[in-house]
């Protein structure tokens, strides 16, 4: 179900893109700059309108400050921020994002009902449309019945699910998830998720903030990864992969032979199939023909494209770890 | 500006929807129109008491008869043919509960040796009753030797109260010091207390907010001086509300109270007094009624709103500074505080002073600076604050609050975010002064 949902949004997400010539957030050249540390040097990217990007970075690379000054809670020391065409101006377009932060919290003394409209009438709602939309979300959610809860009365995961209800009420333009996953099972996950799609494909563009790769490579189109306040890497998750690929195949034989003086070196192997790395110098065409002249039956033959995760290990490792804890605000 | 409105309106809502407003509200009146209530009761029965003392008076203070003993709610009996010493032993089984022995004396010199036995220590009300009526014994029978009547002794005795008249230029006024002066210090008790309590309602809202870490969602929407000041306002409201109520009940109990207690009225309160002093209380009550009504309402209530709100506002924007940058930690939170209870305590010695020297540096002084001149002022503004003053002591106040609020936004909105880290004054005042 949720996979042919995947297929339907991605289909229908494209053209969408080609629809709209203008980005729905250009960040250029953001500084943010504390008396300790540069907690965002120099960050530039853009966001198309329906897209769904990963924001990267291990603990302390400063993606917290980014988002920050993107929902207006932080000015920028230098750099600009471009909303929909026009310089970003939090008073009026705040209204048009919805923010759900790394520490998720509401009142907990306050009836659960109250709050979602609480939190959509301070984007802008007025009473009756914020009540409509508390009550199509909270059926969508199956929460009718949570209405006159507290906070303090709700599961973990129920609180999250209320959380991200009340971050897009609104009808953002821009969604702003900062491990928006966290304390889901995997039901709610999806369900969540499923919402994350149904959003972009509805024009909402999503950034989508985790150490979760294989969340990332799962739900986003395009990815930038952040260390010590600067971009290290920037584009799409096929194209980061294609770039980082370091020449590794699957292949399935009938028979595995020995293996003397092959352009390849071999990594790994089962019953069933044989992980090997070409050498400098040779093309995956080398590997096929080594194996014919062998007289093997050759049933599969498939490159690896590197995880997400290993790149970002790859990309961070030996980078000393930034900062102790993600305090940097100011 | 629609948005700190929202603010407001959950703020105020939140709280006076909480049970525990509703319970303190209504029995806060209720404990002191009963605990007033008690106090007149227990004035009363004393009145009523009846103490039973055995007199042997060898010096014939009383000729065998105690004038106006009813007043004093005392039963004397004299006894005769008896020897002091029997007496003394056997008082209690005679059925007294006490016994009274004056020895001769020769009442133109000054009498001594005056003794009243019980078992049990005497009261000092009742040790002064027994000594006053020996005293107007003893008066008696002196104006009886120079030959003076009572009556004429009275005509002769004199009860005069002067009028403080304020005579400055031409112009020339009643002073209303006195009971008006003892309302306006009532009024900056009152500043003091709410000062406190709510300061420190605002602060604990803050920090719920941080802790909660509801913050970082609210400053995506709202501005956090938005945030702030919607907190503040609305829980002043909150105050303002409790206030009201409060005035409302008490009035009303207290009008509906005689009706339940009868013979329970203002005139019951100078009999119940254990003076016996009937004429003298009576006259108190005399100058507070009238006191009353001198007391210039108008100049009160409107002082004592103004400074409210200044002094409320000026205090909870720096209680919510407090509140943004300490943590969980409750002892974090008192030591943050403590400065800031400086002044407000300072302000409160300060005004005990402004009753006794209302004009003195130290007084004028701190009925103009912002941080004590809520308290200080409303205890000396009986004393003819010239206009000049007044009006320099309520600018600053407005422009101190101004500039703390401006300086306390900053902190506010650096201190809501920051997580996990022990924040220092320094630190504070850093922040508040740097460019934004």
């Amino acid at each position: 179900m949720l996979l042919i949902n995947c297929f339907v949004t991605l289909s229908i997400r494209l053209p969408l893109k080609s629809l709209h010539t203008m980005n729905r957030l250009d960040v250029k050249h953001l500084k943010k700059y504390y008396t300790s540390q540069k907690a965002v040097d120099d960050i530039s990217f853009s966001l198309a309108p329906g897209s769904i990007f990963g924001l990267l970075g291990p603990n302390g690379a400063g993606k917290t400050t980014l988002i920050r000054m993107i929902t207006g809670i932080l000015f920028p020391d230098e750099g600009d921020i471009i909303f929909d065409g026009q310089s970003f101006n939090p008073d009026k377009d705040n209204a048009f994002i919805g923010y759900m932060p790394e520490e998720k919290g509401l009142y907990k003394k306050m009836k659960i009902g109250d709050q979602a409209i609480y939190l959509a009438r301070l984007k802008g709602l007025s009473r009756a449309t914020a009540l409509e939309r508390v009550k199509h979300w909270f059926i969508k959610f199956e929460m009718e019945s949570w209405w006159n809860k507290r906070v303090e009365d709700l599961s973990k995961g129920m609180q999250q699910k209320l959380q991200f209800v009340t971050t897009v009420l609104n009808d953002p333009k821009l969604i702003i998830l900062d491990e928006p996953f966290s304390g889901l099972d995997p039901v709610n996950s999806n369900l969540i998720k499923e919402e994350i799609y149904n959003l972009a494909q509805k024009g909402a563009s999503i950034i989508f903030s985790t150490h979760r790769m294989e969340q990332v490579e799962e739900i986003c189109d395009h990815i930038i990864l952040v260390n010590k306040g600067q971009k290290i890497l920037d584009g799409t998750v096929s194209g980061v992969k294609q770039q980082f690929k370091e020449a590794i195949f699957s292949i399935g034989l009938d028979d595995y032979p020995p293996v003397t003086d092959a352009p390849f070196e071999i990594i790994g192997q089962n019953a069933n199939q044989q992980i090997l790395k070409i050498k400098e110098g040779y093309r995956s065409n080398d590997v096929l023909q080594y194996y014919l002249a062998k007289q093997v039956g050759i049933n599969s033959f498939q490159e690896i494209l590197p995880s997400l995760n290993d790149i970002f290990i790859k990309l961070v490792h030996g980078t000393p770890l930034a900062r102790q804890f993600e305090t940097v605000t100011a | 500006m629609n948005k700190i409105l929202l603010v407001i309106q959950r703020e105020y809502l939140v709280r006076v929807k909480k049970k525990s407003f509703v319970y303190t509200t209504i029995l806060v009146p209720i404990i002191i129109v009963a605990f007033y209530a008690a106090i007149i009761a227990i004035g009363m029965s004393g009145s009523s008491e009846k103490n039973k003392i055995a007199v042997i008076d060898q010096a014939n203070l009383f000729n065998g008869k105690v004038e106006n003993a009813k007043n004093d709610g005392s039963q004397y009996e004299f006894i005769t043919g008896q020897s002091p010493d029997s007496v003394k032993e056997n008082f209690k089984k005679m059925g007294y509960d006490y016994f009274l022995f004056i020895p001769p004396m020769n009442i133109t010199q000054a009498a001594g040796n005056i003794q009243l036995y019980s078992q049990s220590p005497v009261s000092v009300n009742f040790k002064s009753k027994v000594e006053r009526t020996i005293n107007n014994a003893i008066e008696l029978k002196r104006l009886q030797s120079v030959n003076i009547t009572r009556d004429q002794y009275r005509s002769i005795q004199s009860d005069v109260s002067i009028e403080n008249k304020l005579k400055n230029g031409k112009e020339e006024k009643k002073s209303v010091a006195g009971v008006a002066s003892g309302v306006a210090f009532f009024c900056g008790m009152l500043i003091y207390i709410i000062m406190l309590i709510y300061g420190t309602m605002v602060m604990r809202g803050v920090m719920e907010e941080k802790i909660s870490r509801i913050a970082e969602v609210m400053v995506s929407s709202v501005k956090p001086f938005q945030l702030m000041m919607g907190k503040i306002i609305g829980i002043g409201a909150v105050g303002l509300t409790q206030f009201a109520i409060w005035i409302l009940l008490i009035a009303g109990l207290q009008f509906i109270l005689p009706f339940f207690i009868p013979g329970l009225d203002v005139s019951a309160i100078p009999q119940a007094g254990p003076g016996a002093n009937v004429a003298g209380a009576a006259g108190m009550m005399e100058t507070m009624r009238t006191g009353l009504h001198s007391v210039p309402w108008v100049l009160i209530i409107g002082c004592f709103i103004f400074y409210f709100l200044g002094g409320f506002l000026l205090y909870a924007s720096l209680f919510a500074a407090v509140g943004s940058v300490v943590s969980d930690d409750q002892q974090e939170a008192q030591q943050m505080v403590f400065p800031i209870m400086m002044p407000i305590i300072l302000g409160f010695v300060i005004m005990t002073k402004a009753i006794s020297e209302p004009n003195s540096p130290l007084v004028i002084f701190g009925s103009l600076f912002p941080l004590t001149s809520p308290v200080v002022m409303m205890g000396r503004i009986m004393y003819d604050v010239p206009a000049s003053q007044l009006i320099t002591s309520m600018l600053l106040l407005v422009l101190g609050f101004l500039l703390f609020a401006w300086l306390t936004a900053k902190i506010y909105r650096t201190g809501i975010l920051m997580y996990g880290k022990k924040v220092t004054w320094k630190e504070m005042i850093r922040w508040a002064f740097r460019k934004s």
